[in-house]
C-alpha cells in the first residue's frame, strides 16, 4: 500500500493533464462555458436567499446577515465536497475501459474528480471576495492564513471518502442510488442555511460528530463571523482525523484493486 | 540473449457467480454479516493454467488459439492490466499495449488534446509528445481533423488516431491484440510497415491473432494456447500447422454430430411405416417436384434402400473436412429388398447457399443398369476436388429411371472444404498465370517484410 502511495506522485502529470481535461470538457459546447462555474453557485445561492429572505422573512438571527453571503461561505465548500464523491463514486465505472484497457493507476480517477472540484471551488473564490467587498465585511489578514489549512484538510477527507466510495461502488452499485440521499441528508446536518447557535441545544453533539460541522464552521469563521478564528482546535483534530480517513480510504482502494479490472 | 518478457507458470482464476450480481443487496449482505463470505465465489474459471514462456529481446512472438483460450487474458496479464493469480510475469523495458485503441480519449475534446492525454497516460512525458505529435498526426492521416472534437470522428479515425498514438510511445515492447483491421488496405501497410520497423529495431512484439498467415509470414516463434493452458510453442509454421489440424478436427467432430442428428431425424418418421406390412401411400413423388430447393429430409419407398453415405479422403478414412484438390470418394452403402432391374444411383453437391454446384447420376454417365441385389456399396470417386473452400451439402439416391424414388437422401450430408488460398467462387479449375513482357511479381511472402527490404535499397 504505501509503495502504491509512494508512486502517486509520479503521476502528477497525468493527474495535471486530467484535470484539465475535466475542466475544458464540462463546459464545452455551453455557450457561457466557464462562466457557470461562477454562476452555479451564484444562482444557487440566489435560490436559498429568496426562500430565508422573501418567503420565509426573520427566519434568522441578526449575527448571521446577510444571510446571502453566510450561506455562501457554506455553499462553496460543500458544493466541492458533494460533487467529488457524486462523480468518485462513478468514475471507476465510466472510466471502465481506462481500467480494463490501459495500465493505468486507477487511483487517479477519484483523486482528479477531487480536484477537478477543488478548482471549480476555486473559481467560485472571486464572487466571494466580490461579495465580501460589496458587504463591505472587514478580513483580518491573520486569521486568512487559516483559509488554505481549512482547504488541505477538507481535501484529505474528501478524497478519502471518495477512494473508499470509487473502490466500493464497483462492487455495490447500490451506492450510487442511495449515495444523493444521503449527500442531502448530510447537507441539512451541517450547519450551512443555519448557524450552530440555532441548532437546539440537546442536537448540537449530533452536528459536532459530522466532520464536516467543522469544516463549514471554520469557512464560516475565517470569511464571514468578525473575531478571531475560535474553531482551530476543532479543525486540527479534524485534520489528523482527515488523515486517517484518507488512509483508510486508499487502503480499502488498495486491497480492491485487482478486482476493478474484473468487475467493472 | 536476455529476455524481455518472461512468464512463469502463470494462472489467473476469474469468479464466477452462481447469481447473477455478486451479492444481492448491499444491505443484505451487511445484515446478513455476509459481506466477507459472499466476496468468496461460488465457483471459479480458470483462463490461463499455469502458462509459462519467455520471449527473447527482439523477437516477434506469435499467439494463437480458438476464442475463448485464454489469449487476451494472457496478453492482459503481460501488460499489467490484471495480476496473474499464481505466477509471474516480467517484462523488461516500456510497454505499450495495443488492446484497445484510444481508449482514454475524451469525445468532448480535439484530437490534438487527445493525444496529448493518451499519450500521457501511455507514460510519455508532454515534450516527448510535443516532438512527435507531427509524426502521430501524420501517420494517422489526420492533418485536416486533428482539431476536431473527437466524437465528430469515424470509428476508422478514431482508431487510426489511438493506433498513432501507441505506436509513437516508442515501447521496448510493444503488445497488439488483433488491432491490424483498423484502417483500409493502405493503413494495414503502414502498420505492417511500422511493425517491420519495430523488428529492425530490435524490438519485442507479443501478437495475438487469429490471423494464422500473419504469424507464418511475420512472427519468430509461436504459442498455441488451449483452454487455458499450453499446447505447443516454437517454430510458427510448425505451431500452425498442429493448429489448423486441431481445428479441422474439431469442425470434423461438429460436422459428425450435425450430420448424425440429421440422419437420424430423416429416418425417423419413415421408420415406423417400415415396420407395418404394408406401407400405406410409401411414395412422396410430390416431394421431386421442387428439386432444387433446399430442404433436408428423406424419402422413397425403400425398395432399395441406402443404408449408410461416407465421404472419404484418398486413405479411405471417412471424414469431414477436405482441402482444395485432395481426391474425395462418395460411399453408398444399399441393400435391396428384392433384386431389381431397374435402378439409378444419383449425387449432387450443393454450396451453403443451396446452389447445385454438380449433378449427376449412373444414368447420365451412361451406365446402363443391369442387375441388383443383396447388400453392396457404389461408390462416387473424384480425383481432384476442385472446389474453394466452404461447406457443401450432398444430395444421395436411389431410384427408377423413370424417377421413381426408392430412397432420397436430400442434403443431409456435409463436408467442409478448406484452402489456404482466398480465392472466390465454386470452383477452382487447376491454373496458372503466365505473363509476357515486363512483368515480375516478389516471391510470395515478402510483402510482409517489405520494410526489411527498404533498409537494404
Amino acid at each position: 500500500m504505501f509503495q502504491n502511495l509512494a508512486a502517486l506522485p509520479k503521476y502528477r502529470g497525468l493527474v495535471q493533464t486530467l484535470v484539465m481535461r475535466d475542466l475544458t470538457a464540462r463546459y464545452r459546447g455551453s455557450v457561457l462555458g466557464f462562466f457557470w462555474s461562477f454562476f452555479n453557485p451564484l444562482l444557487l445561492m440566489a435560490v436559498y436567499t429568496f426562500v430565508f429572505t422573501t418567503i420565509m422573512p426573520g427566519s434568522h438571527p441578526e449575527n448571521i446577515q446577510p444571510y446571502g453571503l453566510f450561506f455562501f461561505c457554506g455553499i462553496l465548500p460543500w458544493t466541492w465536497f458533494s460533487s467529488s464523491l457524486t462523480e468518485s463514486a462513478n468514475v471507476l465505472i465510466s472510466g471502465g475501459n481506462l481500467i480494463k484497457k490501459v495500465l493505468f493507476p486507477a487511483e487517479v480517477l477519484p483523486i482528479v474528480s477531487v480536484l477537478a472540484n477543488l478548482a471549480h471551488f476555486l473559481l467560485g473564490l472571486p464572487i466571494l471576495a466580490a461579495l465580501l467587498i460589496y458587504y463591505q465585511r472587514p478580513l483580518d489578514p491573520l486569521e486568512l492564513l487559516w483559509f488554505p489549512v481549512i482547504i488541505l484538510v477538507q481535501f484529505f477527507f474528501t478524497t478519502g471518502l471518495a477512494l473508499l466510495l470509487a473502490a466500493l461502488t464497483v462492487h455495490f452499485r447500490d451506492i450510487k442510488d442511495i449515495l444523493a440521499n444521503l449527500l442531502t441528508l448530510w447537507f441539512f446536518s451541517t450547519p450551512i442555511i443555519y448557524s450552530m447557535q440555532m441548532a437546539p441545544e440537546n442536537y448540537r453533539w449530533v452536528l459536532n460528530l459530522n466532520p464536516m460541522t467543522h469544516l463549514a464552521i471554520s469557512y464560516q469563521e475565517v470569511l464571514f463571523h468578525v473575531g478571531p478564528h475560535g474553531h482551530w482546535k476543532w479543525l486540527l483534530a479534524l485534520g489528523a482525523g482527515s488523515i486517517v480517513v484518507f488512509l483508510a480510504g486508499y487502503f480499502v482502494f488498495d486491497r480492491l484493486r485487482d478486482s476493478f479490472a474484473e468487475e467493472v | 540473449m536476455t529476455n524481455a518478457i518472461e512468464a512463469v507458470n502463470v494462472t489467473k482464476v476469474y469468479r464466477k457467480y452462481a447469481r447473477k450480481k455478486q451479492f444481492a443487496t448491499l444491505k443484505s449482505a451487511l445484515l446478513s454479516g455476509s459481506l466477507v463470505s459472499e466476496l468468496q465465489p461460488d465457483e471459479t474459471f480458470e483462463a490461463l493454467r499455469g502458462v509459462s514462456f519467455s520471449v527473447p529481446k527482439g523477437c516477434t512472438y506469435g499467439v494463437i488459439g480458438r476464442n475463448g483460450s485464454g489469449k487476451s487474458t494472457l496478453l492482459k496479464c503481460v501488460a499489467g492490466i490484471t495480476r496473474p493469480t499464481t505466477g509471474s510475469v516480467v517484462v523488461d523495458g516500456r510497454i505499450s499495449a495495443l488492446i484497445e485503441l484510444g481508449a482514454g480519449f475524451h469525445p468532448e475534446i480535439s484530437g490534438r488534446e487527445n493525444v496529448f492525454i493518451n499519450g500521457i497516460m501511455l507514460g510519455l512525458s508532454k515534450k516527448e509528445i510535443q516532438r512527435r505529435f507531427d509524426e502521430i498526426v501524420e501517420f494517422a492521416e489526420l492533418k485536416d481533423f486533428i482539431d476536431a472534437p473527437v466524437k465528430t470522428y469515424s470509428s476508422g479515425m478514431y482508431m487510426r488516431l489511438g493506433f498513432a498514438v501507441a505506436i509513437h510511445v516508442d515501447p521496448d515492447v510493444l503488445l497488439v491484440d488483433e488491432v491490424l483491421a483498423v484502417g483500409d488496405q493502405g493503413f494495414t501497410v503502414k502498420c505492417l510497415d511500422k511493425f517491420a520497423e519495430f523488428r529492425r529495431r530490435n524490438k519485442t512484439i507479443l501478437l495475438v491473432t487469429h490471423s494464422l498467415d500473419m504469424v507464418e509470414k511475420f512472427c519468430d516463434q509461436a504459442l498455441w494456447l488451449d483452454k487455458g493452458k499450453t499446447h505447443g510453442e516454437g517454430d510458427p509454421k510448425l505451431v500452425v500447422t498442429a493448429y489448423i489440424v486441431d481445428v479441422e478436427k474439431a469442425e470434423e467432430r461438429l460436422l459428425a454430430k450435425e450430420e448424425a442428428a440429421r440422419v437420424a431425424q430423416a429416418e425417423a418418421p419413415v421408420a415406423r411405416d417400415e415396420d407395418s406390412p404394408q406401407p400405406q401411400n410409401p411414395v412422396e413423388t410430390e416431394a421431386q417436384a421442387d428439386m432444387f430447393k433446399a430442404t433436408e429430409g428423406r424419402w422413397g419407398t425403400r425398395e432399395v434402400e441406402i443404408t449408410s453415405v461416407t465421404v472419404s479422403a484418398a486413405d479411405g478414412t471417412p471424414g469431414h473436412v477436405f482441402h482444395t484438390s485432395d481426391p474425395l470418394t462418395l460411399h453408398i452403402r444399399f441393400r435391396a429388398h428384392e433384386p431389381t432391374r431397374d435402378f439409378v444411383f444419383g449425387m449432387g453437391i450443393f454450396n451453403a447457399d443451396g446452389f447445385c454446384c454438380y449433378g449427376t447420376n449412373t444414368n447420365i454417365d451412361d451406365l446402363e443398369p443391369d442387375h441388383l441385389s443383396g447388400e453392396g456399396e457404389v461408390r462416387f470417386v473424384v480425383d481432384r476436388l476442385d472446389l474453394v473452400e466452404g461447406t457443401y451439402k450432398f444430395d444421395v439416391a436411389v431410384h427408377k429411371l423413370d424417377g421413381y424414388p426408392y430412397d432420397y437422401h436430400r442434403q443431409l450430408y456435409t463436408i467442409r472444404v478448406k484452402s489456404r488460398q482466398k480465392d472466390v467462387g465454386v470452383y477452382r479449375p487447376p491454373h496458372r498465370w503466365e505473363v509476357t513482357g515486363d512483368v515480375t511479381f516478389r516471391a510470395p511472402g515478402s510483402g510482409f517484410r517489405r520494410g526489411d527490404d527498404d533498409t537494404t535499397r
